[in-house]
C-alpha cells in the first residue's frame, strides 16, 4: 500500500455564481522514495488538491463533497482537526512558492526553525532547546547554507530569494516529515538557482526516503525530478504516468500542447534588423542609486551601481534580448534608456536625439514613440479603471485620437491584441493573467510607439499562456514593424524571441552576440553558467544534467 | 477638448459603475434615505417646524411626551421635537461643512506630500506634526480671539484640525501607490504629475478615505457639542444635537426624554453614515464586486 492514497477527491467551491467543480473527481498515489509531479495552468486544481489534504482550504466556500486521502492507512478528509494539525507539523511539510511572505520577518529564521521541535504538541517529542539548535544548524549545512552557525540568527530580509528558499526547506524538513509537499517552489528564483534548489529536493528525498509531491505549471521543470506525473485541467486528470512515458510517448492532446508551449530553440520569424540604422544608442551609461540598505550604507553614502558604464545599440527593427539574474540591473537599463528612472552619467539617444539632454516637459512630445511592457500585469494596470479607459488614455493625452473616433480605435486595439470587444467594460480584476498582459501589450502598442521595452513580460504567465502571449508580441513587432528591447531571465524565451543577446550580470554586459552564435558557443563563464542552468524538458537528459551540477 | 472628452469618458465609467452597484445595496440606499431626509428635514424646518425654537412655556416645563409636545418640553417648556429639528440645521453643517474641509485640505496635502517624497514630503508632515502638537483649544481659543465669533469660522476651525490625520492617511496611502507599475506605466505614456495624481493616484486611495470620513462625520459633530458647551461654538438659546445631548445627561434621572430623543437622532445619523460609507467603498472598488 502506498504512503498516500487519494481516492475519488472531489472538491466544489460554492460561491455566489454557483458550484465551481476545482476538483473533480480524481485519483493518485504517492509512495515513499518517489516523486509525483502534478503539472497543469493555473485554475486546474493542482494547489487545492494538496491544500484539502493538509485541511489548509478556505472552508466555506470550499467544500470536499466525496474521497479519501489514505496517509499510512488513516483518512485525511475525515479524521479531526485535532488529529490533522499533528499530522501537519510532523508527518506532512509544505514549502510554498514565495519564500519572503512564508517566513516572518520579526523573528530569526534560527527561532522559526526550532519552534515545532520545543513547542511540539506532544510532550514527550518536545526537545531541549541546545538539542533543537544544533540540530537545525546540521540541517542549514545540509541544504547548502554557508556558515549556519552565524546564519541562525539572521532574519529573513538578510537571505537572498534562493537562499530563503533553501531556509523553508530546512524548516519544512525539521520534523523529518514523510510527505513533502512542494507548491512551485522555483517559480519565482532565477533559472541558476532554480537549478540548484531542483537538485537540491532530489538529493535530500534519496537521502530521507521521502515521498514529494512537486506542483508546477511548467512540465519542462519537473522532468528531472519526477517519477510519475499527473497532468491536470480543469480539476480532472488528463493524464497520468511515469515521467518518461509522459514526455516521450504521450498521445494525449493537452499533454502534447503543454509540451509544446515549453519554449525551445530560435526565434521562427525572420531577423528584420537594419543593420547600421541604429534606433536607440547608449552610451557609457551609468545609474548609481543611493544605498540604503544599512545604517552604515547610508552614513558613508555608498551607491548601487545599477547600471554601470553599458554601451549598447539597437538597430532598426531588431529584438535585442537582454538576460541576466534578478539584481543583475536588467530591468534599470531598460527604465533608464527609457528616462524613467533619474541617469547618473552617459547619454541615450533615440533615432538621434539625445534623450538624456531633455526636461520632463520636452520628453512628452517622445514618450508616444518608445513605450514599455511590465513584468506584473496584476500591478500594472489601475484596478479602478475599465480596459476602455486604459487604452483610451494614452490615445487621448498624446493627442492621437478625440472624441469621434476613440471608440473605434480601442475596438481596434482590442481586436489586434485579441480581447473580445465586449469585455470593453470590465475592470482588470475580472481577466486572467494572461488576458491581462494583452490589456498591458494593448496599451503600449496603442500610440503606435516605434521601440518598446518589455520588462519581463512573460514571467508571471503559465507556459501555455507564455507561449500565446510571445506569439502575439511577435505578430505586433512583424506588424507595426517594431524595436524591442526584450528583458527577461528566462533563457529560453529569449532564445525563441530575440535575434541579438546581451547578457548582464553586477551592472555590467559581460557578453553579446547573435542569439544561435552565443548558444552555440558562449564564450564567457558566466554565459555558460546561466545556459546549463537552463532545464530540459527531457527526462533522461534532465537527470544527467542535474546530477551533474 | 482633449480633457473634455476624458472627463466624460471618466464620468461615464468608475462613478456610473459605482452608482449601479450602490443602487442595488439597500442598506446604503436606507442611509442615504436617511441622511436626504434629515437634511430636507433642517432646510425646512423654520417653516415645518411645530413651534419656534425659543419659544418658552414657563408653566408647562419638563413635560413627558404628549399629544402637543411629541417628543416633550425641556425645563424651560421648549418644545423638543422643534430643538432637535433646529440643532440638526447646526449640527449637519459642522458635520458636512467641516468634514467637507478636512478632506479637501487633507487629501491635496498628503497626496502632494506621498507623491513628490523627498524634502517637499519631510516639510509638509513635519508640519502636520507641529499642528498635531499644538494644543487643539489654545488653536480654537486663539482663532475665536482674532476674528470674533462665528458660526463660519467654527466649521474652519474644525475642519483645520481634522484634516491632519486625513493627510496622514493620504500621504501613506499614495506613498505605496507611487511604486506600483501603473503609475510607472502612466509616465510612460507622457502624462503629467498631476494628471497622474488626479487620475490614478486619488482614486484608488478612495476606500480609507470614505471610511475614516465617515468616522469624521460624527466626531465633529462632538466637537462642535464640545466647543459650544464651553461657550466657543454656537450659544443658547441656539442649539445642536451635541448641546441638546450635553443638557440631557445632566437631567437624564428627572426627565430622560431630553436625553433619549436626541440620542436616538444622533445614533441614527450616524448608523446612516456608516452604511452609506460601507457601500460607497465597495461601490467605489471594483474587486469587491463578489463575495
Amino acid at each position: 500500500m502506498a504512503l498516500l492514497d487519494v481516492n475519488g477527491l472531489k472538491i466544489y467551491f460554492h460561491t455566489r455564481d454557483g458550484v465551481v467543480k476545482a476538483v473533480d473527481d480524481i485519483s493518485f498515489s504517492v509512495d515513499k522514495g518517489e516523486t509525483l509531479a502534478i503539472v497543469g495552468e493555473s485554475g486546474s486544481g493542482k494547489s487545492v488538491t494538496c491544500y484539502s489534504l493538509l485541511d489548509l482550504l478556505p472552508k466555506p466556500p470550499a467544500k470536499i463533497e466525496a474521497g479519501s486521502a489514505l496517509f499510512d492507512g488513516e483518512d485525511l478528509l475525515s479524521c479531526s482537526a485535532e488529529r490533522i494539525r499533528q499530522i501537519r507539523g510532523n508527518d506532512i511539510a509544505v514549502i510554498f512558492q514565495d519564500p519572503m511572505t512564508s517566513l516572518n520577518p520579526f523573528i530569526s529564521i534560527g527561532e522559526q526553525l526550532i519552534e515545532p521541535l520545543i513547542y511540539h504538541p506532544d510532550p514527550s517529542r518536545r526537545i531541549s532547546r541546545d538539542a533543537a539548535k544544533s540540530r537545525a544548524i546540521e540541517l542549514l549545512d545540509e541544504v547548502g547554507i554557508v556558515d549556519p552557525h552565524s546564519r541562525f540568527h539572521c532574519y529573513a530580509h538578510e537571505f537572498s530569494g534562493g537562499m530563503r528558499q533553501r531556509v523553508m526547506i530546512a524548516m519544512a524538513l525539521i520534523t523529518q516529515p514523510r510527505l513533502l509537499i512542494c507548491d512551485e517552489p522555483t517559480t519565482a528564483l532565477d533559472v541558476t538557482i532554480q537549478a540548484q534548489i531542483l537538485e537540491l529536493i532530489k538529493k535530500l528525498q534519496q537521502s530521507r526516503d521521502m515521498a514529494v509531491i512537486f506542483i508546477s505549471h511548467d512540465l519542462g521543470v519537473v522532468a528531472g525530478i519526477a517519477d510519475k506525473i499527473m497532468v491536470m485541467c480543469q480539476g480532472t486528470v488528463r493524464e497520468a504516468a511515469d515521467a518518461e512515458s509522459i514526455f516521450y510517448r504521450s498521445d494525449n492532446a493537452y499533454t502534447k500542447s503543454l509540451l509544446a508551449a515549453i519554449p525551445t530553440g530560435a526565434k521562427t520569424i525572420d531577423n528584420r534588423a537594419e543593420a547600421g540604422r541604429p534606433l536607440i544608442e547608449v552610451s557609457h551609461l551609468k545609474t548609481y542609486f543611493n544605498d540604503y540598505s544599512s545604517p552604515a550604507a547610508r552614513a558613508e553614502k555608498r551607491q548601487v551601481k545599477a547600471v554601470d558604464d553599458v554601451s549598447l545599440a539597437i538597430q532598426r527593427g531588431e529584438i535585442l534580448g537582454l538576460v541576466g539574474e534578478s539584481g543583475s540591473g536588467k530591468s534599470t537599463l531598460g527604465r533608464s534608456i527609457l528616462q524613467l528612472v533619474p541617469t547618473t552619467s552617459g547619454t541615450v539617444s533615440f533615432d538621434g536625439t539625445a534623450l538624456s539632454s531633455l526636461s520632463t516637459a520636452q520628453l512628452m512630445p517622445w514618450r508616444k514613440r518608445m513605450q514599455m511592457i511590465f513584468q506584473d500585469p496584476y500591478a500594472s494596470l489601475n484596478p479602478r479603471m475599465t480596459v476602455y479607459q486604459t487604452l483610451a488614455e494614452p490615445l487621448l493625452y498624446q493627442g492621437l485620437a478625440d472624441s469621434s473616433t476613440i471608440d473605434q480605435q480601442v475596438q481596434q486595439l482590442m481586436d489586434d491584441v485579441g480581447l473580445a470587444r465586449a469585455s470593453m467594460r470590465k475592470y482588470p480584476h475580472e481577466f486572467s493573467g494572461g488576458q491581462r498582459q494583452r490589456i498591458a501589450i494593448g496599451r503600449a502598442v496603442a500610440t503606435k510607439p516605434d521601440f518598446i521595452v518589455a520588462d519581463e513580460p512573460v514571467s508571471a504567465l503559465d507556459v501555455t499562456i507564455q507561449a500565446q502571449i510571445l506569439d502575439l508580441i511577435l505578430t505586433l513587432v512583424e506588424r507595426h514593424n517594431l524595436t524591442m528591447l526584450f528583458i527577461s531571465h528566462d533563457l529560453s524565451v529569449v532564445r525563441s524571441i530575440s535575434d541579438r543577446v546581451m547578457v548582464m550580470h553586477h551592472g555590467v554586459l559581460v557578453e553579446q552576440g547573435d542569439t544561435e552564435a552565443l548558444w552555440a558557443k558562449p564564450k564567457q563563464t558566466y554565459t555558460q553558467n546561466l545556459l546549463r542552468a537552463i532545464p530540459l524538458a527531457d527526462p533522461k537528459k534532465e537527470r544527467r544534467r542535474l546530477s551533474s551540477l | 477638448m482633449e480633457n473634455h472628452t476624458l472627463e466624460e469618458e471618466k464620468g461615464s465609467s468608475l462613478w456610473r459603475d459605482a452608482w449601479i452597484k450602490l443602487s442595488k445595496n439597500y442598506l446604503a440606499l436606507f442611509g442615504l434615505g436617511v441622511i436626504v431626509l434629515l437634511c430636507v428635514v433642517s432646510l425646512l424646518t423654520p417653516w415645518i417646524a411645530p413651534y419656534g425654537y425659543e419659544e418658552q412655556n414657563l408653566m408647562l416645563g419638563a413635560s413627558a411626551p404628549s399629544y402637543q409636545h411629541w417628543l416633550g418640553t425641556d425645563i424651560f417648556g421648549r418644545d423638543m421635537l422643534t430643538r432637535i429639528m433646529y440643532g440638526g440645521r447646526v449640527s449637519l453643517a459642522v458635520g458636512f461643512i467641516a468634514t467637507a474641509v478636512a478632506l479637501v485640505i487633507g487629501i491635496s496635502w498628503g497626496a502632494i506630500a506621498g507623491f513628490v517624497g523627498g524634502r517637499v514630503d519631510a516639510v509638509m508632515m513635519r508640519i502636520v506634526d507641529i499642528m498635531y502638537a499644538l494644543p487643539f483649544m489654545i488653536f480654537i481659543v486663539l482663532l475665536m480671539v482674532v476674528f470674533g465669533r462665528n458660526i463660519l469660522l467654527l466649521f474652519l476651525a474644525i475642519g483645520a484640525v481634522e484634516w491632519l490625520t486625513m493627510a496622514r492617511i493620504v500621504r501613506s496611502q499614495v506613498m505605496s501607490l507611487r511604486k506600483q507599475e501603473f503609475i510607472e506605466a502612466a509616465y510612460s505614456m507622457g502624462l503629467s504629475k498631476w494628471t497622474i495624481i488626479r487620475r490614478h493616484i486619488i482614486p484608488n486611495t478612495l476606500g480609507p478615505v470614505i471610511v475614516y470620513t465617515t468616522l469624521t462625520i460624527p466626531s465633529v459633530m462632538l466637537l462642535e457639542a464640545f466647543l459650544s458647551f464651553l461657550g466657543l461654538g454656537i450659544q443658547p438659546p441656539q442649539s445642536s444635537w451635541g448641546l441638546l445631548i450635553n443638557y440631557g445627561v445632566e437631567t437624564m434621572e428627572e426627565y430622560p426624554w431630553l436625553l433619549i430623543f436626541p440620542g436616538i437622532t444622533l445614533s441614527l445619523t450616524l448608523f446612516a453614515l456608516n452604511f452609506l460609507g460601507d457601500g460607497l467603498r465597495d461601490a467605489l472598488d471594483p474587486r469587491a464586486s463578489k463575495d
